[in-house]
């Protein structure tokens, strides 16, 4: 009863918003899977178990390999994505914490675009990233073919190789002031005892920031990482505005969507079972990593 | 249950045995909780309803305008019985058909929901949410006052599930007169050489890109009228209900020939929907594009006069027809309603009220031309003495699954322009799609 007592009033408090996760996350992911290996391909509903079928067919019998076409479509966004946006946050974040003027005016330029919806950006950065060259060219294309620089214009997404890196301009345009943020932060949590003692030791500015600053900022560029990986995996609404559901440049989200609008409910569970292990490849190490980390401080 | 704030309470559970005993404690009640939320519960009007709630996307422009027509031909014919507007907007349907799938799994459908008639429906039928209302066809004698091909299209293993509320046209080529006088063409094409060749001429007056094109589905619909002219209407229904294989030589020549047409096309395909084509030739950029006879009404709506069409060269007379359809779920609260509704709908007067709003033409071949505006009269005219085929990019040929992959193998053959590639993905959609 004194035990009860102990930890009753805690686990009360915590009940709902436990409840709420158990039924609405952890118990649809398990009916998601459950439909996943089932036949329930039309609103007819499920005839029964199929096994791993609806997943092997996705990567050996979909038409014109639609299914790891947009696996590649997600892997090219995504790794150019992180990377741009980890770079541009980075070098904006170094150069304001080396006490430019018009700090404040600067940070907020750079993070404003994030209070943009997707959707409303994508909207106008479909008008920008026009692909028409030449005299017809609307957009970037435009502006560049007024300075001179056609041979810089581009067909941006519409390539049929490259499209999505195109792509990952808009998402790197939006997020990489949220990670120059973090990067700030990070920056600004650094004691200031360290710079002193590396002063002290007569370490250069580049020594200062190789072998001092940056170490200490691992976390936080982990931190970033994840946030904009798992944001990249299940991106949907820029590219829903930018150029519509096609598939130029599909991904396994809009993949689920188009699949669940011709009622396959079987294959859009698989694919968003696929996501969801994607995703979970991503963000697991790292929930072990700082639980490991909070358990040694 | 109610959650008071619990003053002092302990220094939370950081012991083993207190957290493995939370644990099992959530993992009960969440149990729990879930086996309580199977049942649904059980709502609606009853049997007594008179309200006939009618479920569509139409939400604004001459559709809503068409459909406000209707309601009041509905409120005349119909007396004792009300409206109730069930309308989703948004994504061309695509809102609709989702908020309408989960409507129909849970087991609370609309009085009555909008469809493309035809193959589209053959989901709704296969899960046996709509009811067979070929009986009311017989009593209100539509089998006499729509044409046969068209009854031909509705019928699926002897029934009819649904009722037409209009036509629409889909092989018809959109041109720019000024920009064909420009370039010489004085007659319109009869066949697909003569249409290249008038392509050429365009062409040569320094209009790279004669013919406007969008994005995957209005690819399809270019592929399916040149699929028309090459195999002609018989073989190319076939395509569609399994008679007609699709690794047939004639398939690979449409191909093609499509491959060529799409040579005169504007590069920037894939980044437009078909206003955006459509804008091309109102501004003298283009001087062809092929889409439904919505376009008609949207030109007049632009304020856009200079404009003509002809039917796809090579096609014939052959009408590539889509239509809006209702049709009576199972289930649904007031079925008397919405038969007074389904009547109303093919109803002379019903379609009347409708048509001349929405710029379609009606599927009856009794109505009088002279109520409807330049483009429909002759297409109405066309509509009662041409060989009927459906159109697969608005679903009258088949069904939504397949509708999707034909879009994806098209969108794929507009970057990667691989024959065999197109060929081998449509034959395989159809293998896949294909009622047996």
């Amino acid at each position: 009863m004194r035990k009860l007592r102990h930890w009753g009033p805690g686990l009360l408090l915590l009940s709902p918003s436990l409840i709420l996760l158990a039924i609405f996350v952890y118990g649809l992911i398990a009916w998601t899977t459950k439909v996943s290996v089932s036949d329930e391909h039309n609103a007819l509903g499920s005839k029964g178990f199929v096994g791993l079928e609806n997943y092997t067919k996705l990567f050996t019998e979909d038409i014109n390999d639609r299914f790891t076409h947009s696996l590649k479509n997600l892997a090219i966004f995504t790794v150019v994505f992180l990377v741009g946006a980890m770079f541009f946050g980075l070098l904006w974040a170094f150069i304001l914490e080396r006490g430019i003027k018009g700090e404040g005016f600067f940070r907020t330029v750079y993070l404003f675009p994030m209070a943009v919806s997707f959707v409303a950006s994508g909207v106008v950065w479909r008008w920008l990233m026009n692909p028409n060259k030449g005299e017809n060219a609307g957009g970037l294309n435009a502006v560049l073919g007024g300075l001179g620089l056609d041979s810089l214009q581009s067909t941006w997404w519409t390539n049929p190789n490259w499209g999505m890196a195109s792509m990952a301009i808009p998402a790197m345009w939006q997020l990489a002031g949220y990670v120059m943020a973090l990067f700030l932060a990070g920056f600004r949590g650094i004691p200031a005892e360290l710079r002193e003692a590396a002063a002290m030791d007569g370490a250069s500015t580049y020594r200062l920031y190789r072998n001092v600053i940056f170490p200490q900022l691992t976390p936080v560029a982990l931190s970033a990482l994840i946030i904009l990986g798992h944001m990249s995996m299940k991106m949907f609404d820029l590219i829903m505005s930018v150029s519509g559901p096609q598939w130029l440049t599909e991904v396994p989200a809009i993949y689920v969507w188009q699949t669940l609008l011709t009622s396959d409910y079987a294959k859009a569970a698989a694919i968003s079972i696929i996501l969801l292990l994607l995703v979970a490849v991503v963000i697991v190490p790292y929930l072990i990593y700082t639980n490991r980390a909070e358990k040694n401080a | 249950m109610i959650f008071s704030p619990v003053k002092g309470g302990g220094r939370g559970g950081r012991t083993r045995i207190t957290r493995r005993a939370a644990v099992a404690a959530v993992g009960v009640v969440a149990l729990l909780t879930a086996g309580a939320c199977g049942s649904s519960d059980d709502n609606g009007g009853g049997s007594g309803s008179t309200k006939v709630e009618v479920f569509t996307w139409w939400a604004d422009g001459g559709e809503k305008a068409g459909l406000d027509g209707l309601v009041k031909q509905f409120g005349t014919d119909c007396a004792g019985q009300t409206f109730e507007n069930g309308a989703v907007a948004g994504g061309a349907g695509a809102n609709a058909k989702s908020v309408l799938a989960s409507r129909l799994q849970q087991g609370t459908p609309p009085d009555t929901f909008q469809a493309h008639a035809g193959a589209e429906l053959s989901d709704y039928i296969l899960a046996g949410q709509v009811e067979d209302i070929s009986a009311d066809y017989d009593a209100w004698g539509l089998k006499q006052a729509f044409p046969q091909g068209l009854i031909d299209n509705l019928t699926v293993e002897g029934k009819i599930y649904s009722v037409p509320a209009n036509i629409h046209r889909a092989n018809v080529v959109w041109t720019n007169k000024k920009v064909l006088a420009d370039a010489g063409i004085t007659k319109d094409p009869t066949d697909l050489a003569g249409f290249i060749a008038d392509l050429e001429k365009v062409k040569a007056k320094g209009i790279k890109a004669p013919l406007a094109i969008g994005k995957d589905w209005t690819q399809l619909m270019l592929f399916e009228s040149v699929l028309i002219t090459d195999l002609g209407p018989e073989k190319f229904t076939g395509l569609w209900n399994g008679a007609t294989d699709w690794n047939d030589p004639l398939v690979t020549k449409a191909i093609n020939d499509f491959k060529t047409l799409l040579t005169y096309t504007n590069t920037d395909r894939d980044a437009l929907d078909w206003t955006d084509a459509e804008k091309l030739v109102m501004d003298g950029k283009a001087g062809y594009q092929l889409m439904g006879d919505w376009e008609a009404a949207d030109l007049d709506a632009k304020k856009f006069t200079d404009y003509a069409w002809f039917t796809f060269p090579g096609n014939g007379d052959t009408f590539q027809w889509l239509a809006d359809s209702f049709v009576l779920p199972k289930g649904a609260n007031n079925p008397e309603g919405t038969k007074c509704w389904l009547k109303t709908v093919g109803s002379a007067a019903g379609q009347k009220a409708f048509n001349t709003t929405k710029g379609s033409i009606p599927a009856r071949t009794d109505a009088a031309p002279a109520d409807y505006p330049k483009y429909q009269q002759a297409a109405m005219a066309d509509w009662k003495s041409a060989k009927q085929v459906p159109s697969c990019a608005h679903g009258s040929a088949c069904s939504q699954g397949w509708q999707g992959a034909a879009n994806s193998a098209l969108g794929a053959f507009s970057t990667k322009q691989d024959v065999p590639a197109l060929q081998k993905a449509l034959a395989t959609a159809a293998s896949q799609f294909v009622k047996k």
